[in-house]
């Protein structure tokens, strides 16, 4: 009962969270778009990463980035949260419409911004702290939080990333005494535990084993109820596992965008054929 | 040999008599480095021992032509210039280490900073202590314990900014990007993830930078000079063990000069001490 209990409050938590709708509809809602990126060009210094991008991200859905080394997915994955901005020399041209908001307008709140956005990158990066303090570090800077209800928000965030049975007794352990897959479900709960809308994971799993990717990947097919997702992967096969739309990118242009089913199965563009078949890449 | 047919017996012969005549020159310098070393060692640890006794921390240093006495004075008044310089030169240069690798970066601020510090660095000691007697003993007229503590933290403070700018930039950058995406601002990055990424390796060069210190006799003689009693008033001249160490060696007085054995093996351990502890330190980091 009291594990019941427990399940209802969190799922109240869910839901005032509030930035996600995730009510079961019994009708199905129109479409609706988290980002909508418009003739995006995107410099590093002298050189063009990006080549006037034109792509929508929808809510709730997993959007896979493949394409070969060097194509400008992660790129585009890092003008997503504004990340290239730490970097002089790097700019982006164009709009990226963050609900109707375009976050590349000058005088954007960026750390606020993030907060909204948040991301994993490919290796895992657990701070130099305990696995508590690990994912209170993100909810303390926008929340101010009494001990129980961090408590309850650090087991939430656990749960949702599937680490709550293997983390709960080293709660105060660093989270560096994690293995690499653990550490890597840790980065996802950190990031699940500031309640963004929007989750960017950029290679999560090229450094880890094939388990650990297993998990992972079943993580995602459970966030993208709640979250929008955007994924970076070269392995096409994980892609089509996970995603609901892929992108296909060469050189910095986006080259085909469209349903991971139509995408694999049946691509309109030639190029896309000969990457996804393995002639190409 | 005959397996390789093409192989020029007299180039297979010269190559070897080099690497045998590299190999013996090498053992042979280290050899002569490891003789002066374990002789200085053993001349220490002979004289220094004999030396030592439970009077040394209990009495203060002897006045001239009076038997016995005791270090006490100048344990003591070391211990209290090295922990004020402690004090100084830790928040100064571990903030500084960070405007450098953090803040500064390529900046011309960070340029000049950086090699002010080089220079510093190099800057030979009495150096130090000639300016520190200059700007605080000659202006108030008397040594004292923090002239002594000023001019031994100019001393550590390039030390450790030099080491911390350094430890921070060996954190990865995908650490502070994973912090930014959770929306932290600049400030907390730098000091509540990089510094603490970094914070075992910075330890490591605060207590080199005590080791280096604690032996530093030049800017002490101009500055905290010495006290031939129990002293802890740091505006009056404090005695400490090095200069001790310099003044009791070169006296008459047998105890004297067997004083200044002990204090130079008390000075010995303290620094091998915290030579060990920086390693030990640094080795949890590596193992994490």
């Amino acid at each position: 009962m009291a594990n019941m209990k427990t399940m209802f409050d969190l799922n109240q938590i869910d839901s005032q969270g509030g930035r996600v709708d995730v009510v079961s509809n019994e009708q199905p809602r129109a479409a609706k778009n988290a980002l909508e990126v418009r003739n995006l060009n995107f410099f590093y210094g002298a050189f063009q990463g990006l080549k006037n991008i034109n792509l929508d991200i929808e809510e709730g859905k997993v959007t896979a980035f493949i394409g070969p080394s060097g194509c400008g997915k992660s790129t585009l994955l890092r003008t997503l949260n504004r990340m290239y901005d730490l970097y002089p020399g790097q700019r982006a041209e164009g709009e990226i419409n963050f609900y109707g908001q375009n976050i590349l307008e000058p005088g954007q709140d960026l750390n606020l911004l993030r907060s909204r956005i948040g991301m994993v990158f490919q290796k895992p990066t657990p701070f130099p702290m305990s696995i508590y303090e690990n994912i209170a570090f993100g909810v303390r800077l926008y929340e101010n939080l009494s001990r129980s209800e961090m408590d309850e928000r650090v087991e939430w965030a656990l749960n949702k990333a599937a680490l709550w049975t293997e983390a709960k007794d080293k709660l105060n352990q660093s989270g560096l005494s994690l293995s690499g897959g653990q550490q890597q479900r840790l980065c996802i709960a950190r990031g699940v535990a500031v309640k963004p809308s929007i989750i960017l994971l950029d290679e999560p799993t090229s450094a880890l084993d094939p388990i650990s990717t297993g998990k992972i990947e079943e993580l995602i097919n459970e966030l993208k109820h709640e979250y929008t997702i955007a994924i970076v992967t070269h392995n096409m096969q994980q892609a089509a596992r996970v995603s609901d739309y892929t992108a296909y990118m060469y050189l910095g242009s986006l080259i085909e965008y469209g349903k991971t089913d139509e995408i694999f199965i049946k691509p309109k563009r030639k190029e896309t054929e000969d990457y996804i078949t393995g002639r190409f890449g | 040999m005959s397996q390789v047919a093409n192989i020029d017996q007299a180039v297979f012969a010269k190559r070897k008599r080099t690497n045998k005549i590299g190999l013996i020159l090498s053992v042979l310098a280290m050899g002569l480095g490891m003789i002066f070393l374990v002789w200085i060692l053993s001349v220490l640890f002979i004289k220094g021992f004999s030396a030592i006794n439970l009077n040394i921390f209990t009495e203060s240093t002897p006045a001239p032509g009076t038997e016995g006495g005791g270090l006490a004075n100048a344990i003591v008044g070391s211990l209290m210039l090295i922990v004020s310089c402690t004090l100084i030169s830790t928040p100064v240069g571990v903030l500084a280490g960070l405007y450098l690798s953090e803040y500064g970066d390529r900046g011309r601020v960070a340029g000049v900073t950086r090699f002010v510090t080089d220079i510093m660095l190099s800057a030979p000691s009495i150096v130090i202590g000639l300016f520190v007697y200059a700007l605080v003993v000659a202006q108030n007229k008397h040594f004292s314990g923090w002239a002594g503590t000023i001019a031994l933290a100019l001393i550590a403070i390039p030390v450790v900014v030099r080491t911390t700018e350094n430890m921070l930039r060996l954190v990865p950058g995908s650490l502070r990007e994973a912090a930014y995406a959770l929306g932290a601002p600049k400030w907390k990055v730098a000091f509540m993830i990089t510094l603490r990424a970094a914070q075992s390796g910075i330890m490591t060069g605060i207590l080199l930078a005590l080791a280096r210190v604690s032996g530093e006799t030049a800017p002490l003689l101009f500055t905290a000079l010495n006290n031939q009693f129990f002293s802890t008033n740091m505006n009056a001249p404090m005695a400490n063990l090095p200069v001790t160490i310099f003044q009791f060696a070169m006296s008459p007085y047998d105890n004297w000069v067997s004083l200044a054995w002990g204090a130079s093996l008390l000075i010995t351990f303290a620094v091998l001490g915290l030579n060990i502890l920086a390693r030990v330190v640094f080795r949890e980091k590596v193992q994490g």
